[in-house]
């Protein structure tokens, strides 16, 4: 039977009672490991498979990865429109280990992702107060 | 080292009456001789720059300045399809005798927009769907589930019968309740939700949405399960109506435009973008400025080259050859975020960041658990 068709008809369980006790009552899911290094990579040149990943990981990546002098050619693709995985190619100069240069990549972009999440917030709250004193 | 013009012209994307210039960012090392381009954290803070232009509770608009388009890009996807929101999944049809059918009534509820307390939202958790895998999936919880229901008949108004025998025509006048409207739905707290959602109950941010037509002795009934969910499994959970960008338009005057044929030339683009001015005494004096012996005439000033669509009209007259030249700025994203009224637009931006910022530090964690 397909899961869609599934019957979800049931009856509903309350969370208990107490408020306050139990703040995060969903059962802690283990991560399940989303990486892939795909057949003939080496230290130095690799592609790695993201799963449930498209564009929006892979472009950005993409760019802050090819923002590093170390690398000679990264470049990300989607094998498949029905297949939710995103290949990304690194290939690096003078023996770099494209591993390290992916954990590079994924720190830059966090540390990108900082710095537009506290400019835009002090950005905001100027624009908000100056429309405040003015109204 | 690199001057500051030839680093502004690398911005501009150049359009052409049919064609463009110039489209693809090189800011990356080994691009150009001598200069670097490698990620640097310090003169990104130091570029990088936001401005608001406005900030309404469900419409703000903002331009981000000193960005690569990739990264633009993955804030306006995740805005569209990974920001979660809550909005119904399951509903089970107790009675429906309306015109509608049952899977178009649902497809409708689905649709609908829910707002209520933000923290109580934000506290929502994900409910998992039975799979092949896991045939048991979340069970139904006060912490993964809204309970709305919709219960609604259509009657007679007394004396109604009468007055359609006489001709009345009017609905409002012969029937109540012929119109089912969004607000007609009620939510049941459920468990914890009952204190978290005491201020601000779950219910439709438009109540006057019309859902179905009923007329006397059609009900519906129905109990509906809102879940959390995100756009990319399907678009009734997209938080934003809109969210777009697009880049800042730049109108350069090379040679001088005056008199009638500034008048038609600001014809050429959107109100408020092009102003007309007179040509200044100092200006028609100046030699090689274009300007001499024109003082007092209305010469073309680019007044607010934002407001403009780039519809490049000015490129299809003659006169204008050589005059003018559009362009746009390659790093400068005046981003739209039109909320569907669950979330404030400004904060919906700010998830979509941290989202990605999750997405790259959950990449690391697992690229940690490959090397070990």
């Amino acid at each position: 039977m397909p899961s869609a068709t599934r019957d979800t008809d049931a009856t509903m369980v309350d969370a208990p009672a107490e408020e306050g006790a139990v703040e995060s009552p969903a059962p802690e899911e283990a991560e399940e490991q989303r990486i892939r290094v795909l057949s003939g990579s080496t230290e130095e040149a690799a592609s790695f498979e993201f799963e449930n990943e498209d564009h929006t990981l892979g472009n950005a990546l993409r760019y802050i990865i090819m923002k590093n002098p170390d690398v000679e050619f990264c470049g990300y693709s989607i094998p498949h429109p029905s297949e939710a995985k995103m290949h990304l190619r690194i290939q690096t100069y003078d023996k770099v280990s494209v591993y390290d240069v992916l954990e590079k990549g994924l720190n830059d972009l966090s540390d990108l992702c900082e710095v537009v999440m506290d400019k835009f917030t002090i950005a905001r709250d100027e624009f908000n107060a100056k429309k405040a004193s003015t109204t | 080292m690199v001057s500051q013009t030839e680093l502004d012209r690398r911005k501009i994307v150049g359009i052409n009456a049919e064609t463009v210039t110039n489209v693809t960012s090189t800011d990356y090392p080994g691009q150009w001789p001598g200069e670097d381009h490698s990620w640097d954290l310090d003169f990104f803070k130091k570029t990088f720059n936001v401005q608001f232009h406005s900030n309404d509770e469900f419409d703000a608009s903002f331009s981000l300045i000193g960005l690569d388009a990739s990264v633009a890009n993955a804030f306006r996807r995740i805005l569209i399809a990974e920001v979660p929101t809550v909005a119904i999944e399951d509903i089970f049809v107790i009675h429906n005798t309306s015109i509608i059918q049952d899977e178009v009534l649902c497809h409708r509820m689905g649709l609908i927009p829910f707002r209520g307390s933000r923290d109580g939202l934000r506290w929502m958790h994900w409910f998992r769907k039975g799979t092949d895998e896991d045939p048991e999936g979340s069970t139904h919880n006060d912490y993964n589930v809204c309970i709305l229901n919709l219960q609604i008949e259509c009657t007679w108004q007394p004396g109604g019968q009468n007055r359609a025998v006489n001709g009345e025509t009017d609905p409002n006048k012969l029937y109540n309740n012929h119109n089912v409207y969004a607000r007609d739905i009620v939510y049941e707290p459920t468990g914890q939700q009952i204190s978290r959602f005491a201020d601000d109950p779950v219910r439709a941010v438009n109540p006057d949405i019309l859902v179905a037509k009923l007329r006397p002795e059609q009900k519906i009934n129905m109990r509906m399960y809102a879940m959390k969910g995100i756009g990319a499994d399907h678009a009734k959970f997209s938080p934003v109506a809109t969210a777009s960008y697009r880049l800042l338009p730049t109108i350069d005057i090379l040679k001088p435009i005056l008199g009638l044929q500034a008048q038609k030339f600001a014809r050429c683009f959107p109100k408020g973008v092009i102003e007309l001015q007179p040509v200044t005494r100092e200006e028609a004096q100046r030699k090689g400025s274009g300007y001499e012996g024109h003082e007092g005439e209305m010469k073309a000033v680019v007044k607010d080259p934002m407001r403009d669509t780039v519809s490049r009209e000015c490129l299809r007259h003659d006169e204008f050859k050589g005059k003018v030249k559009l362009g746009r700025v390659r790093d400068h994203f005046i981003f739209r975020v039109e909320s569907t009224g669950q979330w404030e637009s400004d904060e919906l931006f700010l998830e979509s960041v941290k989202l990605l910022k999750i997405k790259a530090q959950r990449m690391k964690r697992g690229l940690a658990a490959l090397m070990r």
